[in-house]
This record gives C-alpha cells, structure tokens and sequence, in this order.
C-alpha cells in the first residue's frame, strides 16, 4: 500500500533557509540546494520550498533556487511563496518544481486554483492552508504569512478548494508551528476526514512518537518538519526506522 | 539519441533533468523526423488523458508514435504516456491511440484520489530485464487518478496496490510503460532508467 511520507520544509527568505517559531523570530538554516540534496539522500520522499516573504515583499519567488535543486534532487518537490497567478505558477512548473502550492493568492481569488488545476492537473496544485484555532474545534483560515485572519472557516476552505481542483493540503496549524510539542492532531484528523485528497500535516513536529500520532490519529498522508532537520535533531532515517518498528508502513530501503 | 516527446503537457524538465544526470543524450523534440531517427522514444506526462490527447492529434504525433510503436522502436511511456496508448480512457471518456488492447479506469475503491506518493511495485520474472541494481518490489513514486488495465495480462510486468491491484509496469517487445515516475523515484528509479537505456544504446 502507499506509504506515510515524510517531508522536509525549507522556508526560505532571499534564498537562505530560515526557521522561525510561531511565523515569526527567524533564524539562518543554511543554503537551500544544499539541504535539498542532503535531504534527498537520508531518504525523505519529498520536499516543500516555501518562499516565505514573497507575497509580503510583493515579488516573485526565488526561480534560481528552484532550478538549481531540480537538477540535484532526485524526488519530487514543491515551490510556493507569492503565487497569484497561471503564469506564476507556469515559471515554476518550466523551472523543474514537480508541485506548486498557493495561500494568500488562492484565499484572494479562488478562481486561481480552477485555472492552475484546469491548465496544469490537480496534481501540481497544492492548498498550503496556515489554519489557527479562534474557538473551540474552529480554525480560521490566515494569509499573508500568517499575518491576517481571512475570516474563512478552515474546514469549509479545505472542501472548496478540493471541490474546484486542488490535489493536495498542506496544513499548517500557527498554534503548533516551532513549538516542537507535537502536530495539531485534532486539527488534521477533521480536515483529513472532510476531504477526498491527502492532507500533509505540518506545524509543531519535535519527538518521534509525534509522528506517530499524526498517522495513526491524526489520519495524515504525509508529515513536514523543518527545524528538526535542518539542525539535526532528528533525521529522516530515525523517524523511518521509528514509524517501521510501530508498524506504519514508510519508504525505507536506503 | 533519445527523443522525448514534447506534446505539450506535463514536466518534461524533470525527465530531461534525470537523463542528463545519467549521462545520455537527448532531445526534447516534437518534430516527428527528429523522432523517427531517435533510438529510443520517451512519451512523458502529466494532466488528463483528453488534454493529451488533444495535443498529440493537433501536432500530428499521434500517427507518428503508433508508426514507431509498431515498428518496434524502443519506447518508454511515463504515467499519461502510458495510459494514452491505450484504447480508451475514463478520464474525459476518451479514444486513446489504441496500441494496447484495454483500457484506463478510476480508481474506486479508496477515498483519497489521487494516489499520491511512494508505493511498491511488485515486479514480474518479465520485469527482471531492467530491473537490475534495485529489490523487486520496491517504491516509486505514483500520482495518478486513473490506472490501466490490460486485456492482455502477460504483458504486466509489475503490479501495484492501492485498493486493488493494477498494472504499473507493462513490458511489451521493446516497450516499457510505467504508472509511477521513474524520473522522480529516487535511486531506484535512475536504476530503472539506466537499465532501459543501456539495454537499447
């Protein structure tokens, strides 16, 4: 059967990696291609680049960075950051990214997502859905980095956009992000009940048994971490061997 | 020279990424003369069947790859490159080239279409032939809605679960077809890759 993935993330900002906590107090993580290929090697199964500043700085996202990992890596990955339209979403796709994700520019305008998913398929359209908890079991849906509440319930998000096309969520919960105190798993078990695509949990990831729990409660298809890796807390090989010992099945042959 | 055929539609960079890494030449091309003189014909592929469709018959490839299939060209069709060869597709309810007896189906027994990610393949004694350098039932990566099924069972070199089971290897002559990405599957896949090129360059 198809196995849990797990993913690396790599938020960049003027194409350095970065790591902040809760969306905010970055710090330097190294250089992108760099990490991608180490990555790759420790037998992650896919990689997230977030350009995590475009859409505030209102420029495109970093093209360079994404053509030089295509021709390192040998897994698929996915670019977002600042995405706002077809043509965006084109340069990415023509510079080697397998998957592109759209936010702030899909909750402005979700006609987006049917374009990108009517030119290029469902499966190169990504929702990063960043979701924060305003009361009791509900989530709001915040763009511009996490900067503004957009006023939309993140459940009733997540079914629209697959409704009109996208074939994959990230979900991001800014309650846990940086937090290392475990993913969201309230959170990601409804919207992966409420949708017919897989979901990628991200967002508070620190020990291994987190893993754990956000397959076999959370019901998430894949998992994202960033921190965790990039500063060599844990690698993608341990969480492997973990998940394989309690019985997750996961891609583990290297 | 490999050909890979640009008809418009999916990612033919990460393809040309991976042979580049391999270290064979080739053209991304949808000139059929520069086609028909290639050693080997790659048909990539991502997005609808009827979409690709569409574009091979606007650009006039679909006669040119039918002619080189049944000369027994080497060819290697990736995901849509493999569903569109063929007779229908599901998807869009659409006449494909018709080169394979069968047809492409939906998926219908898991809640969560696509099938995204990495998944085993378990492959046949007919598969072993470039199967070198990797387990016979390791992971590639898969993202597909709709999967093939052959009239013809002996040409499935290599299967795949995902609520049922499917063909996601077909070997036939010198045809290669595979449902998952080679070009995206890591060191296995390059493996596979390397096996198919080598047997034909």
């Amino acid at each position: 059967m198809i196995t849990k993935r797990i993913i690396p993330c790599l938020d960049m900002t003027e194409g350095k990696v970065v790591k902040g906590i809760k969306f905010e107090a970055f710090r330097d993580a190294g250089d992108p291609v760099e990490l991608a290929e180490i990555y790759d090697k420790q037998g992650a199964d896919e990689l997230v680049f977030l350009d995590i500043t475009a859409t505030v700085d209102n420029r495109p996202i970093l093209l360079d960075v994404v053509k030089r990992t295509a021709v390192k890596v040998t897994i698929p990955f996915s670019v977002g950051g600042g995405v706002r339209s077809v043509d965006d979403m084109r340069q990415i796709l023509i510079n080697g990214a397998d998957k592109v994700s759209v936010n702030t520019g899909s909750v402005r305008n979700p006609e987006l997502i049917k374009k990108c998913a009517n030119t290029f398929g469902s499966q190169c359209v990504v929702l990063s859905l960043d979701a924060k908890k305003v009361r009791p079991k509900i989530w709001n849906v915040f763009i511009d980095g996490g900067r503004t509440d957009a006023g939309l319930n993140a459940i009733e998000w997540a079914k629209e956009a697959v409704r009109i096309g996208c074939g994959e969520i990230l979900l991001t919960s800014i309650d846990q992000d940086g937090t290392k105190t475990g993913f969201d798993v309230e959170l990601t078990k409804i919207i992966s009940e409420a949708v017919s695509v897989p979901v990628i949990a991200s967002g508070g990831g620190g020990k291994l048994s987190d893993f754990y729990d956000i397959f076999s409660k959370g019901k998430a298809d894949a998992a994202l971490a960033a921190s965790l890796f990039h500063f060599n807390e844990l690698t993608v090989l341990q969480i492997k061997d973990y998940l394989e010992k309690k019985g997750i099945e996961v891609r583990n042959e290297t | 020279m490999i050909a890979v055929v640009d008809y418009g539609i999916g990612n033919i960079g990460s393809v040309a990424n991976t042979i580049n890494k391999l270290g064979f030449k080739f053209r991304i091309t949808g000139d059929p003369e520069i086609i028909g003189k290639s050693k080997i014909i790659i048909l990539p592929g991502v997005g609808s069947a009827a979409a690709g469709m569409a574009n091979l018959k606007k650009l006039n490839l679909a006669e040119t790859i039918t002619d080189q299939l049944r000369n027994r060209k080497p060819f290697l069709g990736i995901c849509l490159g493999m569903q569109l060869l063929f007779d229908y597709s599901e998807e869009g309810k659409v006449e494909c080239l018709g080169f394979i007896k069968g047809k492409v189906l939906k998926f219908k027994k898991m809640k969560k279409v696509p099938h995204i990610g990495w998944n085993r393949v378990s492959f046949k004694s007919n598969g072993f032939k470039y199967s070198q350098g990797f387990k016979a039932n390791s992971y590639f990566y898969f993202v597909n809605s709709y999967y093939c099924e052959p009239a013809d069972k002996s040409i499935v070199a290599g299967t795949t679960d995902y609520g049922e089971s499917f063909a996601s290897v077909i070997i036939r002559n010198n045809l290669l077809a595979t449902q998952f990405h080679p070009e995206k599957s890591g060191i296995t896949g390059l493996y596979l890759l390397n096996n198919f090129f080598k047997h034909y360059l």
